[in-house]
């Protein structure tokens, strides 16, 4: 039984704003099935009372004085834009 | 002979009693670049004018100036993830092909404040995701040592530039090997430092529990004062360890006597071939040889650790490669509709099939209904792991083992199916899982190509790492030969 369907990736895919093809949906679908079918080994420990690890070493909160500092330049901020206006990032229309 | 066959303080001497100027470094970087880059292509952006003024300046500063540090003028390579002010870094990927970064990350502050000078970037996978450096956007890397094969990745163009004589050192970073696995593959001298022992400020994410920054070069000296100017806490990376950076070199004492030498049987089992196994027994019996015993032991998760970090890794890449999304920089689609449709087309042609692959990997781990099953579980296994070493760390002073299975292999061999490219991490990929730090160095040859051997330490003790290569380094020459080219 295949682990991951072709919609399941579809699906994925518009979460992880990427327009894929059919074709690589299919491609996709078909390695991700193998990687997670592989990622499955993992159900042969049994992980009840083990706690999970985010951080190897265990910090916790760091904390710092909290000074004010420049923030980044307007320009320097829009240097990189691909597109800018009246000194504000530009992006296509959000409603049609 | 090249200025670069000599090791970097051999180098701080010359320029001490006059007989070398920077500008004769940095020329004889760009001298071997030119004749060997055809080849290698190990560069995808080179900063030769910069580089080139920066040394007249600094050779001024040695006509008046008696006191200056040991990367003073010395010319370096920088993995093109770790962003160079006003120096193109791309991550070699597309999506970021024309940016321009505002800052320096705090690794080239540091190096900036040592007066190291930056030749160039570097190229690697895509977004560091790969072990070949064929996921690059843009460009082959060839392995110096047979033009055929991959110099290993992510950090390929690193550790092929020095392997080549075209910088004597570089930085790479190391999220699943990237550091040690093409330094075996290229027969030089690459260190993953222990989580938090170097700043990430200014190295693009891929997966922020596991990524670290780390040197390349040609011998273990040169890597210890590499790790010295960039190691340390650091403000702007609240993840970086507010642990004191020990001096690196003077541990480099030679003296193994009693060192007490793991060596997990899963590193020398299925999947290893029988040359890099024979590679590492005899470097064993070298370490031996200089009063060291070793002992097999076993790390008993170890099989479970690829499956592990590619559920983390994706996880942690999918959240940190969202911000590519074409509107603060990088590339952006010409054809969009509306916005989501902007987004979705900028980041489809913008990203290669590996790095959409984690990215889908990630996000379908991290999605209701499968992070229990996949995410969680995978940060629970990542704990059994870090106890294996912790355990083996209780008695043993390193951990030794191969830094990948077999030596370099052709281009092409392993593109066609993931998992197959994925194994070739096995042995490295637990280091970072735990956060322990490695070191890869050049063990032996199999039919002309390097063989490298891991030394992992305990958490912050790479002081150990060092002292124990180093010594292999001086009992062997390995690291003396040089690829024809």
């Amino acid at each position: 039984m295949s682990r991951i369907s072709i919609e399941q990736v579809k699906h994925v895919a518009h979460l992880a704003r990427l327009a894929i093809t059919d074709e690589e949906a299919e491609m996709f679908t078909k390695q991700l099935d193998a990687i997670i079918t592989f990622a499955e080994q993992l159900n042969e420990l049994d992980t009840e009372n083990v706690p999970p690890t985010s951080h190897v070493l265990d910090m916790k909160n760091v904390m710092r004085e909290d000074v004010p500092t420049p923030g980044i330049p307007r320009e320097e901020a829009l240097k990189n834009a691909p597109d800018h206006q009246d000194g504000q990032f530009r992006v296509p229309a959000i409603l049609e | 002979m090249s200025l670069f066959d000599h090791k970097i303080s051999e180098l701080h001497h010359m320029l001490h009693k006059k007989e070398i100027s920077v500008s004769d470094l940095v020329d004889e970087s760009f001298k071997r670049i030119a004749e060997v880059e055809d080849k290698v292509q190990a560069f995808l952006t080179l900063d030769e004018e910069n580089a080139r003024a920066k040394a007249k300046k600094l050779d001024e500063k040695l006509a008046t100036e008696n006191e200056f540090g040991l990367l003073f003028g010395m010319p370096i390579g920088i993995k093109d993830n770790i962003v160079t002010k006003g120096l193109r870094t791309t991550c070699a990927s597309k999506i970021l092909y024309n940016f321009d970064p505002i800052y320096d990350a705090t690794v080239m502050q540091r190096l900036h404040e040592a007066d190291a000078i930056t030749v160039g970037k570097l190229n690697m996978d895509e977004f560091a995701m790969g072990s070949s450096t064929e996921n690059s956007g843009f460009q082959l890397t060839r392995n110096p040592w047979d033009l055929e094969r991959v110099p290993g990745g992510s950090s390929g163009g690193s550790a092929a530039a020095v392997a080549a004589g075209e910088v004597p050192f570089a930085l790479g970073s190391d999220t699943g090997g990237s550091i040690r696995q093409p330094a075996a593959f290229c027969g030089v001298v690459g260190l993953k430092p222990t989580y938090g022992r170097v700043s990430r400020f200014g190295l693009v994410a891929f997966a922020s529990s596991l990524d670290q920054i780390g040197p390349i070069t040609r011998t273990v000296e040169d890597n210890a004062y590499l790790l010295q100017v960039i190691a340390g806490l650091d403000p702007m990376d609240s993840t970086s360890a507010n642990v004191d950076v020990p001096d690196y070199v003077s541990a480099l004492t030679g003296d193994i006597k009693g060192l007490k030498i793991a060596v997990p049987k899963e590193y020398l089992g299925e999947g290893v071939s029988e040359e890099v196994r024979q590679s590492v027994l005899d470097a064993l019996k070298v370490l031996e040889g200089l009063g060291a015993t070793w002992e097999e032991v076993s790390l008993p998760h170890s099989k479970y650790a690829l499956a592990t970090y590619y559920l983390l890794a994706s996880s942690e890449a999918s959240a940190n490669l969202a911000r590519f999304d074409g509107v603060r920089y990088g590339y952006r689609t010409d054809n969009a509709k509306n916005l989501i449709d902007m987004y979705k087309q900028t980041r489809s042609e913008g990203f290669g099939n590996e790095v959409k692959r984690r990215i889908m990997l990630g996000t379908f781990a991290l999605s209701s209904g499968y992070y229990d099953a996949y995410y969680k579980k995978a940060q629970k296994v990542r704990t059994l792991i870090k106890q294996d070493f912790e355990k083996v760390f209780e008695k043993y002073d390193v951990i030794i083992g191969p830094t990948t299975p077999t030596p370099a292999f052709k281009i092409g061999e392993k593109t066609s199916d993931p998992l197959t490219m994925y194994a070739n991490d096995i042995l490295t990929i637990p280091v970072n899982l735990a956060g322990v730090p490695g070191i890869s160095i050049p063990c032996g040859f199999v039919d002309g190509l390097p063989v490298g051997l891991q030394i992992i330490g305990k958490h912050f003790d790479e002081s150990t790492i060092y002292r124990v290569a180093h010594a292999f380094e001086q009992a062997t020459d390995y690291h003396k030969q040089k690829p024809a080219l």
